[in-house]
């Protein structure tokens, strides 16, 4: 390795290239590989059509979660499609000797919740997974993006993928965030500020105070949003609140190898001198809780804004014309006061223990609007116990919310957590595309706090009239 | 999976203007319960192409028996969203085996490359004159030449050259996939994996 300075990005892809092909992909090879029930069963399939094996079982972790009931998971699964996948996966794992946490097992959650709260995802590791919100486990400067059904085949039988290096950017943020604006407000204004493909063909990392100061929920947060700005993943350098985080979890190194890992992960960090393909740089007194209007991500702003007018926004006038119209929407109008029919807590994106505790704190002492339908969704059975252990489901069930079972759940809509045609939900997740949240539904992503807000309030609230 | 080789492919084209069209607009969640490859073809773009009650929606351009063929010109950031490979297999199923755009989404690119949809990326300025193209005439033919890496607009002659790498280039043209050439090269992953950290 040349004595040159290198970024994080770099430091960790060099380190896993079993074999780089002149103009063609570098061959990665894959530390660790999350398999769910919806991408991986045709996978599965392809290895036997080839009569080819996994080749290291060991470093593959399975989990049922897209596709799982979020009540009365004791019982039967009702769809019969569902349950196909969920035995699928079951006994795919079963025959191949890889690790499953299948519905109602104590460790089962959404995919992106579990890798790290059980110490699975550690730094300078190579990460994937069958869903593009693998961009999550960057939080712990891991390398860690989606890959297709035919990529999980690829790694199952040769540990490997073949990708192209990416390009190189950092977004850096310095200065403090204002009371009421947390790490969601931070994603989903840099994506409004770029659109949703501006960091395509990039891999991102995070830098500055803001992140420095965040902890490992908010850093999961915002990595997992990475996605929907364009980029492959983002990444944030492991630093003493990384390791704090990690020590002691399950499947973290013990002992003389904790100390070992340790003083390698203390290299993983971007050289002073370092170069990036492209720089952008913000200051946090500008963002504000944010909240989308359209039906992309990017299509976002300051909850205090109007909606803006064809002109304002990069997207083509015909597109953004859709878009509006499919939410209900017109140009130049207010998003505060605007009606809210569900609120959805959870998904891979705000359903931690940080997201519960927030959305607790600010409905705390008030009650639930009458009209709003809620559903919160833990992301694992361990970010449920803990809501129960540390007294804020007594807060919530005070307020009139009631506590559902772990899993996707409305972020996908492939359950039967649906909201209706029409309907307008603010929500959590990660996604505002028509029919996302189930056809016809209308989404306003947000944080956990602006979730609350509008849950006691019934309409769009900004939260800081209520902290 | 295997698929058919791609060479060079001439064909009259089906016009989608819309940008950031994103996988959940190719094929809805709810379609992704199969533990096979199969039918994803029907369900491509299934909430524009079908109303609730399953009747087809008379204004979508792929119940409009005017525009076939075998390529799919888009706007910008076509395939944004998520990993799911789903929307490419719904896409070659149907029938294409190009989607041309001025701009994909990244893992959408990766997904088709693997099962052989090839994604074109032209300018802006000729994805509009393609566009033009089929509004002149719904039958207007392109041609998609893999080895010289060239679009080319047959009425007018117009052509623009694209990109793509020499590895998945020789792939495709010769319908090979990474699968078999992963499992080549696994005495050296062998041994890459015993110095692993992890
Ligand atoms: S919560 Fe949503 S984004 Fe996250 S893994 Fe599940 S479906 Fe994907």
């Amino acid at each position: 390795m040349s004595n040159a300075a290198s970024t994080l990005f770099d430091k960790v892809w060099d380190a896993h290239v079993v074999r780089h092909i002149e103009d063609g992909p570098d061959v990665l090879f894959i530390d660790r590989h999350f398999i769910h029930e919806v991408t991986s069963p045709v996978a599965f399939l392809g290895l036997e059509t080839r009569g080819i094996g996994v080749l290291y079982p060991e470093r593959t972790f399975a989990t049922a979660d897209h596709n799982t009931p979020t009540i009365n998971q004791h019982l039967p699964v009702e769809d019969p499609l569902s349950a196909n996948q969920l035995r699928a996966l079951e006994e795919n794992t079963a025959k191949y000797g890889i690790s499953h946490w299948g519905l109602g097992d104590p460790k089962n959650g959404i995919v992106h919740v579990v890798g790290p709260e059980n110490g699975i995802t550690l730094p300078g590791m190579t990460i994937v997974c069958g869903d593009s919100h693998t961009s999550t486990h960057g939080a712990f400067g891991a390398i860690a993006f989606g890959i297709g059904t035919s990529e999980v085949e690829m790694v199952l039988s040769s540990q490997c993928i073949m990708q192209p290096k990416p390009k190189k950017m950092r977004i850096t943020i310095n200065g403090q965030l204002g009371k009421g604006v947390v790490p969601k407000d931070v994603a989903l204004f840099i994506i409004s500020q770029i659109t949703a493909s501006g960091a395509t063909g990039y891999f991102v990392e995070y830098a500055g105070e803001v992140f420095e100061s965040m902890s490992m929920e908010g850093r999961m947060t915002v990595c997992n949003l990475s996605i929907e700005m364009g980029a492959r993943g983002g990444m944030i350098a492991p630093d003493e609140t990384t390791f704090a985080y990690l020590n002691g979890r399950e499947k973290a190194p013990k002992g003389e190898a904790w100390e070992k890992a340790l003083a390698y992960w203390k290299t993983l960090k971007t050289d002073e001198g370092a170069t990036f393909d492209y720089e952008l740089t913000y200051d946090a007194a500008q963002i504000e809780p944010q909240i989308t209007y359209g039906t992309n991500p990017g299509l976002g702003t300051g909850i205090t804004k109007r909606i803006p007018t064809a002109a304002e926004v990069k997207d083509g006038e015909a597109s953004y014309k859709k878009s509006l119209n499919y939410m209900g929407f017109a140009e130049n109008e207010s998003i505060i006061g605007k009606k809210v029919d569900y609120v959805f807590l959870g998904s891979c994106t705000n359903g931690r223990i940080e997201d519960f505790r927030a959305f607790a704190s600010l409905v705390k002492g008030r009650k639930k609007a009458d009209h709003i339908t809620a559903w919160l969704v833990p992301g694992s059975h361990i970010v449920e116990a803990q809501i129960k252990e540390e007294g804020i489901l007594e807060i919530l069930t005070e307020a009139g919310f009631q506590l559902r079972q772990p899993g996707c759940s409305a972020c996908l809509a492939m359950n039967d957590d649906k909201i209706p045609a029409g309907k307008y939900a603010v929500s959590t997740s990660n996604r505002n595309f028509e029919g996302r949240q189930g056809p016809g539904s209308r989404t306003l992503l947000a944080s956990p706090l602006v979730a609350a807000a509008a849950a006691v309030t019934g309409v769009v609230t900004d939260p800081r009239v209520l902290l | 999976m295997a698929y058919d080789k791609f060479q060079i492919l001439t064909s009259s084209a089906v016009p989608l203007p819309l940008e950031n069209v994103d996988t959940d607009q190719i094929i809805p969640a709810r379609f992704l319960k199969a533990t096979k490859r199969e039918g994803f073809g029907d369900n491509l773009f299934r909430d524009w192409r079908y109303n609730g009650d399953d009747t087809p929606k008379a204004d979508f351009v792929l119940n409009n028996p005017t525009y076939s063929g075998k390529i799919l010109v888009a706007g910008r950031n076509f395939g944004s969203g998520s990993s799911r490979e789903h929307a490419a297999w719904a896409i070659y199923d149907y029938g294409f085996r190009c989607v041309v755009s001025s701009f994909f989404a990244d893992i959408f690119k990766n997904n088709s490359l693997n099962i052989g949809i090839l994604p074109v990326q032209v300018s802006p300025e000729f994805l509009d004159k393609i566009f033009q193209a089929i509004e002149a005439d719904a039958n207007a033919q392109l041609v998609i030449d893999l080895p010289a890496q060239t679009i080319t607009i047959v009425a007018t002659g117009e052509s623009e050259s694209f990109d793509i790498n020499g590895y998945k280039k020789h792939n495709m043209l010769n319908g090979f996939d990474d699968i078999d050439y992963l499992q080549s090269l696994k005495s050296d992953i062998q041994v890459f994996a015993e110095k692993s950290l992890y």
